[in-house]
């Protein structure tokens, strides 16, 4: 809170967007000058309030979708048509609002070149987020890390990063989607949710001992690393985070 | 456990007003049933007017806390001990 910052503990700082990019018809990012910003790892949060004219005020947490490499921070909100505050970002934000950010936030779900790998992403949804500032962080780096990303969305219209993970240099990269409704014309890939015989065919062999990060709705989470666990993945280097069935916010 | 329930890291930016470490690596001992679990890793109910934390294990109430007006109530009757990495 104000007036009462002390080493160590996070306080409300203003940021002011910069920029946004549509992503999705229902995600959108926000690009943001944060001066006071102290850095975050891959896969780290921070917490956005907004405060109504009348005072109430709304605080959800959002991941960060911007490498630590970049100057300003990057956050992809997906739109709740129910939520207090993604509407407003997603809808509403325009460059030149000033908005309080707390952060960063987290430090189990987090990735670094020097932790190694290869890795292996799986993201359901808007669970791709700290999953992009991982991949951002390997690009970034020149990184030559083996890749692999499972990338579960129910529609072609619904993957985020769409061109960006086009554009990924093939080399150790290995993408895979699965659209669990709405398949592209001519789609020969997988168009299922998430099960063990999809993950045996996509995760990098077991004896690779892959570094894996799992981010998605709560189901989901718990469905891939209940089943990549029961494959033979040490349990010990699978990293989970997952959010309410609702969605992103928080 | 319901499908609104989120992960810790959804408490933890407001954790980190009180406390000077990262708090979703900082383990919490249940009051309720003795489990030893990372706070990243319980579970968060964000509904309600302030955020409930609730035991991955026993779903009993860890913390409960509410923040506004420039004030922050935290109600950690729940746990029996943290247990914090130095550095």
């Amino acid at each position: 809170m104000a007036g009462t910052a002390v080493l160590g503990r996070l306080t409300w700082q203003v940021g002011e967007v910069t920029g946004t990019r549509t992503e999705t018809p229902r995600t959108r990012s926000l690009i943001v000058d944060l001066p006071h910003w102290p850095g975050h790892r891959a896969g780290q949060h921070v917490d956005i309030r907004l405060t109504a004219e009348d005072g109430y005020q709304a605080v959800r947490s959002y991941s960060i979708a911007s490498p630590p490499e970049d100057s300003q921070v990057e956050v992809t909100v997906e739109r709740l048509d129910d939520g207090e505050v993604s509407p407003y970002l997603v809808d509403e934000a325009q460059p030149g609002d000033q908005l309080e950010f707390r952060g960063p936030v987290g430090g189990y779900f987090v990735w670094d070149v020097s932790r190694g790998g290869p890795l292996f992403l799986v993201a359901g949804g808007s669970g791709i987020v700290p999953l992009m500032s991982m991949i951002r962080h390997r690009q970034a780096r020149h990184s030559d890390i083996p890749l692999t990303l499972l990338y579960s969305v129910r529609a072609p219209q619904d993957v985020i990063y769409r061109a960006e993970l086009d554009r990924l240099a093939p080399d150790g990269v290995t993408i895979a989607y699965t659209f669990t409704r709405e398949q592209p014309e001519d789609w020969t890939g997988f168009a299922r949710r998430i099960d063990r015989d999809l993950l045996r065919e996509e995760a990098p062999p077991l004896n690779t001992r892959p570094l894996v990060y799992v981010c998605g709705p709560t189901p989901f989470v718990e469905t891939a690393a209940g089943l990549l666990v029961e494959l033979g993945y040490d349990a010990g280097r699978i990293y989970t985070e997952r959010f309410g069935a609702t969605g992103r916010e928080r | 456990m319901n499908d609104h329930s989120l992960d810790g890291n959804a408490m933890a930016g407001l954790l980190g007003e009180i406390f000077p470490f990262e708090m979703t690596s900082v383990r919490a001992l249940c009051a309720g049933c003795g489990a030893m679990e990372a706070l990243g890793r319980e579970s968060v109910y964000a509904d309600a007017p302030g955020m409930v934390m609730r035991c991955l294990h026993c779903e009993a109430i860890l913390i409960r806390a509410v923040e506004g007006g420039g004030r922050i109530w935290i109600d950690m009757r729940g746990v029996a001990c943290l247990q914090v990495h130095g550095e």
